[in-house]
């Protein structure tokens, strides 16, 4: 067993609406949908980081597009009209769900 | 029109500050039907506002005069349509400046709809509950700037029906100034969800200009987009049953890949089966992604169904304003000093100044955008102190800006760079109302 990041094995892109974030998060190769599948879960981008994402998160699958969609409720710091985050939108939370091991 | 034949639509603008020349690059050579400007968001609506309340002859996109001027001419000699929501909180007067531009060009006879009926402002009282967000207007403290409702392709259709060669307009959904066009040229019905959702898939592609030409992809090593810095907007050749190819200019820079396309079908998007429009609730579900050529998807099988019973509205209020100033640490112990600075700062300011408003302090190169994900820092030998404070008095915002400039003699040592912004701010929260509520104008002008 080797110790990846998704980063690796898929790639993302984050949205936002008022105070929700989406990430949609997609495997360069079709093989490893399965794992990302498996391993990046609603639970699992809750628990990693339980301040920031405080609201509900919704995981979408788009099988066969090998593609997960994440949605965020309350993710952005009050929004891109209230954050005082320099990243208001929260484009960056592609990159952090990115950075995330992944067991191989 | 024959049912083998295509419409090509091209995309001018993503955003309110995209980039020009690419835009007339499309206008002079793209061969297009209809060349589409998106440039409102959230916050450049209730920017508009201001800019209105401030004078009643401004609170269009600051860019149209300069976009028009570039592309007015190409479309005029090629047949091209533009379609645009630069209106912004005004389209009546982005109207009558592109009316004045046209006559500069000498392109006499110019056919620009002023299409109104958005702001809704007059509908939105104290009580107004929110969609979003617990509470009602009264609730949220701040002056209200203005209220829009996102109208659809029935707002659009009778300036294209009256055979506009420019339409202005303000708040319209987004995929709606793409779908219109097409909705008039194949003669689609106004319940065929089928057909609705496809073009609504093609217009929400579409929308956000170069992301699914390349740009806001790239990520070297792993996707690679050759010639960023030439990068082309994206054209939608749509066929009469919706279904469509994403392409752009042969000697443009970036790319149109399954990869580009699949980040954008998702972007700002909720439930992939039902995203809500006015016109139809889209379902992206069942899309294929088909590569057909060098910088050619071909998208299929997107569905739709009944559009939503109310509309959205989005409500400006003026937020008051931002401010963000910043120093920055470098060599060795940067670390420990940038920290002092932060202590030393939130001291200054809470304890000893008492300012009011939302506070933040980042260190940028240790942990700034994730901080509230609270992932490990960075260790770096080079930190920027950036502080944010958010306040409706502008005496706050201004003595944070003395205090952070105050380091650079009374704080650790080595500090330099200091730099102090102040940014008007907005705050918007949506709202629902009932259809009936709501009923768009047209207003013909002629060069």
């Amino acid at each position: 067993m080797s110790q990846k990041r998704i980063h690796d094995i898929a790639h993302a892109r984050a949205g936002d609406k008022g105070n929700t974030s989406n990430i949609s998060v997609w495997a360069y190769d079709p093989k490893d949908y399965p794992l990302l599948k498996r391993q990046l879960t609603a639970d699992r981008i809750k628990r990693a980081f339980p301040k920031l994402f405080t609201g509900t998160v919704t995981r979408y699958e788009m099988d066969d597009l090998h593609g997960l969609n994440f949605v965020l409720l309350d993710a952005l710091e009050g929004g891109v009209n209230t954050s005082l985050n320099l990243d208001s939108h929260g484009k960056s939370f592609s990159y952090l769900i990115l950075g995330l091991p992944i067991e191989t | 029109m024959s049912s083998t034949e295509t419409i090509r639509v091209g995309c001018g603008a993503g955003f309110s500050s995209d980039r020009l020349g690419p835009a007339i690059d499309l206008a002079q050579r793209g061969a297009l039907d209809y060349l589409v400007f998106e440039c409102i968001g959230e916050r450049t609506m209730a920017f508009g506002h201001r800019d209105r309340m401030l004078d009643p002859a401004r609170g269009y996109n600051p860019q149209l005069r300069a976009r028009m001027r570039g592309v007015l001419g190409h479309c005029h000699a090629n047949g091209t349509t533009i379609i645009t929501n630069m209106g912004v909180a005004n389209p009546r007067a982005a109207a009558l400046l592109v009316i004045d531009i046209a006559r500069e060009l000498g392109l006499s006879g110019l056919k620009v709809a002023c299409v109104e009926g958005d702001d809704v402002t007059h509908l939105i009282g104290p009580d107004t509950v929110f969609m979003d967000h617990p509470g009602a207007v009264k609730d949220v403290g701040l002056r209200m700037v203005g209220a829009n409702v996102y109208l659809g392709v029935e707002a659009l259709l009778p300036a294209l029906q009256a055979g506009a060669d420019v339409v202005i307009a303000g708040r319209i959904a987004d995929p709606a100034l793409f779908l219109s066009p097409l909705v008039h040229r194949f003669g689609w019905a106004l319940d065929d969800w089928t057909a609705l959702g496809r073009g609504t898939l093609a217009g929400h592609l579409m929308e956000c200009g170069m992301q699914i030409t390349g740009g806001y992809f790239a990520n070297p090593g792993f996707k690679d987009v050759p010639r960023l810095a030439d990068c082309g907007f994206p054209i939608a050749e749509v066929a009469a049953d919706g279904s469509f190819v994403i392409t752009k200019l042969d000697d443009t820079g970036g790319c149109v890949t399954p990869a580009t396309v699949k980040e954008q079908l998702l972007y700002e998007v909720h439930d992939p089966a039902a995203y809500l429009t006015p016109d139809v609730t889209a379902n992206f579900r069942g899309v294929s992604v088909t590569p057909v050529g060098a910088d050619r998807v071909r998208l299929t099988g997107a569905g739709g169904s009944a559009r939503p019973e109310k509309l959205k509205v989005t409500i400006g209020f003026d937020g008051g304003f931002l401010g963000e100033g910043g120093v920055s640490y470098a060599g060795p112990n940067a670390r420990a000093r940038a920290e002092l600075a932060a202590d030393v700062i939130r001291e200054r300011l809470t304890r000893i100044n008492r300012l009011g408003g939302d506070l933040r302090i980042d260190l940028i190169g240790l942990n700034a955008l994730h901080q509230t994900a609270e992932v490990p820092v960075s260790d770096s030998a080079d930190i920027r102190l950036h502080v944010a404070l958010r306040s409706t008095d502008r005496d706050d915002i201004d003595m944070m800006l003395w205090e952070v400039e105050s380091l650079l003699c009374c704080g650790p040592a080595g500090g330099g760079g200091y730099r102090g912004q102040v940014t008007p701010c907005v705050v918007t929260h949506s709202a629902l109302i009932a259809r009936d509520q709501v009923s768009p104008t047209l207003e013909m002008f002629v060069a």
